[in-house]
């Protein structure tokens, strides 16, 4: 680990003030990515700013009948807090689906949102990554890809954003409450993380110097007709290859809203309001859920190593609405896939 | 970074823990983790060091309660905390009911990965949530054992859980 300065920040205004006044400055709070990362060289902070002790926990009802979720609410505690579990049962389950028990009780939710992807290549540092060193090239192209973006990639990079809470918090529609040096603003999710285009090396469209306060969701329309359904080279403990988070209202034998995301298929959560749009109004169908997959993927590319993906996906949308409509949502401990 | 590679002219950082029930106050770096802290500062060599980036659960220790991989820990980070490792659980003369159960199940063939799977079932149980076979193997997925123990693990995991239902029961 290169050495670093250690500074805990006593507010939000030291913290953003701190990362303004030295440009190598970074935010840590669970570190269960960045500590590790650290460790590979891949991130080397000169320093960081420790916002642990900022008052940004805690799970608390909004006025609109949503729930705001504190930046540092680690995300076990969020998956098992009750009001969150009842009203946002796939947000929940996305939680459980990711990592393991440890790291759900490290990691919190405005980390959760940030951390970076687990390319192979942007892991190596003797390997050749833009996301990494920007310039330098893109070694998962041509490379091992199974595990890379099928869909919104760039010449530049093929990497795919990690988290299935953010897949979840996609398809709920959150909004992201920062704070920076210009004050505070809010953002929906879908504005959060970026495609790679050709700056590969930015994650995501916050300015320097801004820090996620909070996640809110608004008031929970889904908690009959969901699911999370994850696909991954093993049970449990591993990163996605394909996960869909499904989320109808079914009335009159109708889809009245679908909301329909997709993890591990791309840069961010992987959302296309025409593909939901297919669906609503629509009886619930394999024919239209293979519809909508369709649009969802439309223009899907592999790169030798991840073309099974596009199958995949395909039919793993069409399993994930199937179980969302029948009120079967997908369970994250008995991994038999109904 | 292992404490005793310490850099000429690196900032220390004071840190104050409670340690199996005993104040530590210390001076380290910031880079310094709570895994080696425990190791190479305070010999309690019983949290293992297995692949150092919270993929194997081997470090797995509890912080203020919590099951945590204490490898993705800056120690500097958790001053003031309580830390509970496998020393503290019991004593060879006096095991705690997961040693035990672990023990009479034979959940272990090398036992490099014992203790953190240990800590790692105490919390379990203390976190109530897994209730079926299929539960306790899902919230234990963040302990790997490459000697492949998982099924007797498993059973000392739920034979715990059932005595801690009973004892329950017999008290209401």
């Amino acid at each position: 680990m290169t050495p670093f300065s250690y500074l805990r920040a006593q507010s939000l205004q030291d913290a953003i003030a701190a990362l303004a006044a030295e440009p190598g400055s970074r935010v840590i709070a669970g570190g269960t990515n960045l500590v590790d990362l650290m460790k590979y060289d891949v991130e080397a902070p000169r320093r960081l700013v420790d916002i642990t002790r900022l008052p940004l926990h805690g799970v608390i009802p909004t006025d609109a009948g949503g729930l705001r979720i504190g930046a540092l609410t680690p995300n076990s505690d969020l998956a098992y807090h009750p009001q969150a579990a009842r009203d946002y049962p796939l947000l929940a389950s996305a939680i459980l689906a990711g990592a393991s028990a440890q790291l759900r009780n490290a990691a919190t939710t405005g980390g959760n949102l940030l951390q970076r992807t687990r390319c192979p290549y942007f892991y190596d540092v003797a390997t050749a990554c833009n996301k990494r060193a920007p310039g330098s090239g893109c070694s998962a192209r041509t490379g091992i890809n199974r595990n890379a973006a099928i869909l919104g990639a760039s010449e530049a990079c093929v990497a795919t954003h990690p988290s299935d809470m953010c897949v979840a918090l996609a398809a709920l529609e959150a909004i992201v409450h920062v704070e920076g040096p210009n004050g505070a603003r809010a953002l929906p999710i879908a504005d959060l993380h970026r495609l790679p285009g050709d700056a590969p090396e930015r994650d995501v469209t916050l300015d320097r110097g801004e820090i996620i306060t909070a996640v809110e969701l608004p008031s929970p329309r889904f908690g009959r007709h969901h699911s999370y359904l994850k696909l991954r080279d093993r049970l449990s403990y591993a990163f996605a290859l394909v996960s869909v988070a499904a989320a109808l209202e079914i009335a009159g034998g109708r889809v009245v809203t679908a909301r329909l995301a997709l993890g591990g298929v791309a840069h961010k959560p992987w959302r296309i309001r025409e593909a939901e749009a297919l669906l609503e109004g629509a009886a619930p169908s394999r024919a239209a859920f293979a519809e909508a997959a369709d649009r969802l993927l439309q223009g899907a590319v592999g790169l030798g190593g991840n073309d099974f993906k596009i199958p995949l996906a395909r039919r793993a949308i069409i399993r994930a609405l199937t179980q969302a409509a029948d009120g079967a949502p997908q369970s994250q401990s008995r991994k038999v896939i109904n | 970074m292992d404490q005793n590679d310490r850099r000429p002219g690196a900032e220390l950082v004071p840190v104050t823990l409670v340690v199996n029930g005993e104040t530590r106050r210390l001076e380290i770096e910031p880079a310094v983790t709570l895994l080696d802290l425990l190791r190479e500062r305070l010999h309690l060599t019983g949290t293992k060091k297995g692949c150092d980036q919270g993929q194997c659960g081997a470090c797995t220790v509890l912080v203020d309660g919590r099951r945590v991989n204490a490898c993705l820990q800056l120690a500097v980070m958790r001053d003031g905390c309580d830390v509970v490792t496998i020393e503290g659980l019991g004593t060879p003369d006096d095991l705690h009911p997961m040693q035990a159960a672990f023990v009479a199940r034979d959940a272990f063939q090398c036992g490099y990965c014992t203790p953190g799977q240990i800590c790692s079932a105490v919390a379990l149980v203390a976190e109530g949530q897994a209730r079926t076979p299929d539960e306790i193997r899902e919230l234990m997925s963040g302990n790997l054992c490459r000697c492949g123990a998982y099924s007797n693990i498993a059973a000392a995991i739920g034979d715990v859980m059932a005595g801690a239902a009973g004892a329950k029961e017999a008290a209401e």
